[in-house]
């Protein structure tokens, strides 16, 4: 429970749920053999991070951001940029995730002070503009970012497919690097979903739900509402830029499309509105949930709409590439109707 | 009993600095402009990214007028006003497709009457659609800003997603009424004949808005109401009922813009609204929620920052425009013609 800092997901649904997931995940490389299902399994890893920092922001602290992506992209671009200027090292790993990281935080920091000080609301314009100008600026710098085609870059030959541990197979699975990897992104999601607990959780935490519930109230009572904003604002970007580099090293592959779009955006608004805002395990059971039904339900909207043929209008709106229509509808009544979504609900029980 | 201390208070008049600052900004176009001309080698290149400047600024203008009304009547941050660019441009594209032998025709009257009945169509639809928007996006979430913001940014992907369902998933192109191709030269500057067309337009609408916000009742109202809304229904007026036609009006007015934006560039999108956002949201910030002089103002600004820096350093030109957003903030941190809130 110490592990936990004291914050249960309260309710035995919801729990066995949670242990499920984290065994599935931990055990996935053996449950679910097969490329495709360990790379579902690296990003949904990646995303309970980026989802949970999101909802520090959004569901601790009250304040939307429309430039998480960017922060995630930071984390990427710079794990990429090390590897391909300093060749392929766990160094450049290292470097990389730490500068991503730290760009991330100062431009959080200058971000956070310069538009909360006015209004709050200022904060989703500022971001969404600030977001929109680095991706156009990084996909005009082609000579550095790659541009619209992103960067292909090494990792280490330990973290690879190439590299064998053992020559027997464990449980039909063979032991190489990208077990390896996957077992990296796997345990850096565990510690920082843990540390992101313990911060909502502490104190610090405790004043964020008070800024969230009355601001006014909370500044009355001797906090400075700004520098507490800030500072959450800085942490998840932090947090999103380290989930950005673990996707890196996953991927061994950044792109505008893969890290920076405007499509995540709205994606990690989906899994935390889904999952249950200001509940933390909410950005496990989004993230899941969105991930699996968006490699997996696609397909069965293909096939209902092949099954539609010749009806008007509904093939169209069936169409798998209108998926985010009804993700859109979605989206509109959970925060209508299931504003603390599934965690929410079944705590409440 | 002693006696009062000896008190007479005095009316000083304030200081020339002090009565002059809320004209200040006023004087920021100008300077921008003669900055462009100091920093532009070519006086004929100047005068046409003034120009182009300028047309963009008002076609932004009207697409963010609608939206710090909006925000300044009720406190609704609404982040799917993009839905009605580009809604208004598909609707507006559509008409002037359907009248292509009147755009194809070297007539003047013809061409105007074509490009006109797209904006009424326009108008007419996404002020229709920005009634619906309210009705069953809006209305529910009243008072909470971050259920709005998320609830409005939600009513933009389905808007979005239906635009793409309807029009199909490829981007439409479509070439100007005859007689707007081309430019006209001035002193050396080829000014394009559609961006004189934006100007005047752009002109046309935000006198009017004056007009009707300075000199008629309801113009009073909302501008009271901006101000002071509870005492605005305190006297007895139904300030909803002023919330939806002004929320109506300002999504028509979107779509007015997003015409003119979609024949601007000559292609159109469906995620076109989302990003003209930024630029608006730049816009309404730097010119003070609430205020549409200050929109106007700010709507300027941004479209001669962007074309002078789209000039002098391309890749800039985006970067720019949160530069002169972070300048102004700094100098006013809630906006250059801030509204008084009195509350």
């Amino acid at each position: 429970m110490k592990l936990l800092s004291q914050d249960r997901p309260g309710g035995p649904l919801i729990s066995a749920i949670l242990v499920l997931l984290l065994i599935g995940l931990a055990l996935a490389p053996f449950l679910f053999p097969g490329t495709r299902a360990l790379d579902t399994a690296a990003r949904i890893c990646v995303f309970v991070v980026l989802v949970a920092s999101y909802d520090l922001l959004l569901g601790y602290a009250g304040i939307v951001s429309f430039a998480h992506t960017m922060f995630f992209g930071f984390g990427a671009y710079g794990v990429a940029l090390t590897s391909e200027h300093m060749g392929r090292s766990f160094a450049a790993l290292g470097i990389g995730t730490l500068s991503g990281a730290l760009a991330a935080a100062l431009l959080a920091l200058a971000i956070g002070l310069f538009s909360l000080r006015v209004r709050a609301i200022f904060f989703a314009m500022i971001t969404l503009a600030v977001a929109s100008a680095v991706a156009v600026l990084v996909s005009q710098m082609s000579a550095l970012t790659g541009g619209e085609d992103g960067l292909n870059f090494q990792i280490p030959r330990a973290l690879t497919a190439a590299q064998k541990y053992a020559d027997f197979k464990l449980f039909g699975v063979t032991l190489n690097g990208k077990l390896l990897n996957y077992y990296l992104v796997f345990s850096c999601a565990t510690v920082l979903f843990l540390v992101l607990l313990r911060i909502v959780n502490s104190p610090f935490g405790r004043v964020l739900l008070a800024i969230r519930e009355n601001e006014f109230r909370a500044e009355a009572i001797g906090y400075r509402v700004v520098w507490f904003r800030t500072g959450a604002t800085v942490l998840s970007a932090v947090a999103a830029a380290l989930a950005g580099s673990l996707y890196a090293i996953w991927l061994r592959y950044v792109g505008p499309s893969t890290v920076l779009s405007f499509e995540i955006m709205i994606d990690i608004l989906l899994m935390v509105v889904i999952g249950g805002m200001g509940t933390m395990y909410g950005a496990v059971v989004g993230a899941v949930i969105f991930i699996l039904a968006q490699n997996y339900l696609q397909g069965l909207m293909g096939l209902a709409e092949g099954a539609l043929q010749g009806l008007p209008l509904l093939p169209q709106l069936l169409d798998p590439d209108r998926w985010l229509l009804w993700l859109g509808v979605l989206f509109i009544l959970s925060v209508y109707f299931f504003p603390t979504g599934i965690v929410g609900r079944l705590r409440r029980r | 009993m002693s006696a009062a201390p000896d008190h007479r208070p005095t009316f000083a008049r304030a200081g020339l600095s002090d009565r002059l600052a809320p004209w200040l900004p006023l004087l920021l176009v100008p300077l921008l402009m003669v900055f462009g001309w100091l920093a532009i080698p070519s006086t004929s290149s100047w005068l046409t990214l003034t120009v182009s400047g300028l047309a963009m600024g008002m076609m932004i203008f009207l697409m963010a007028s609608g939206l710090t009304l909006v925000f300044g009547l009720m406190d609704v941050i609404n982040f799917g006003h993009g839905a009605f660019i580009s809604l208004g441009a598909f609707v507006g594209v559509s008409v002037l497709l359907a009248l292509a032998s009147w755009t194809a025709a070297a007539s003047l009257p013809l061409n105007l009457a074509a490009l006109g009945l797209a904006l009424v169509a326009a108008v007419l639809v996404t002020g229709t659609m920005g009634w619906l928007f309210e009705r069953v996006i809006v209305r529910p979430v009243y008072g909470a800003h971050l259920k709005q913001i998320l609830v409005t940014m939600g009513g933009l992907i389905v808007a979005e997603q239906l635009i793409l369902v309807i029009w199909g998933p490829a981007q439409i192109f479509i070439t100007r009424p005859e007689m707007l191709k081309g430019a006209v030269t001035f002193a050396g500057a080829a000014l394009e004949k559609y961006r004189l067309v934006a100007v005047a337009l752009g002109l046309i609408v935000f006198l009017a808005m004056r007009l009707v916000l300075r000199h008629s009742r309801i113009g009073l109202i909302v501008r009271a109401g901006v101000q002071n809304g509870e005492m605005v229904q305190a006297l007895g007026y139904r300030l909803r009922l002023v919330f939806i036609g002004t929320f109506v009006a300002g999504s028509a007015l979107a779509g007015l813009g997003g015409v003119m934006w979609g024949l601007y560039d000559e292609v159109i999108t469906a995620d076109m609204g989302a990003s003209l956002m930024v630029l608006v949201f730049i816009v309404v910030i730097i010119g003070g929620l609430g205020s549409v002089e200050g929109c106007f103002l700010g709507a300027l600004l941004v479209g001669l920052v962007q074309n002078y820096a789209a000039f002098l350093e391309p890749k800039l030109a985006m970067v720019s425009n949160i530069a002169l957003l972070v300048a102004v903030l700094m100098w006013r941190p809630e906006g250059m013609m801030a509204v008084v809130k009195s509350k």
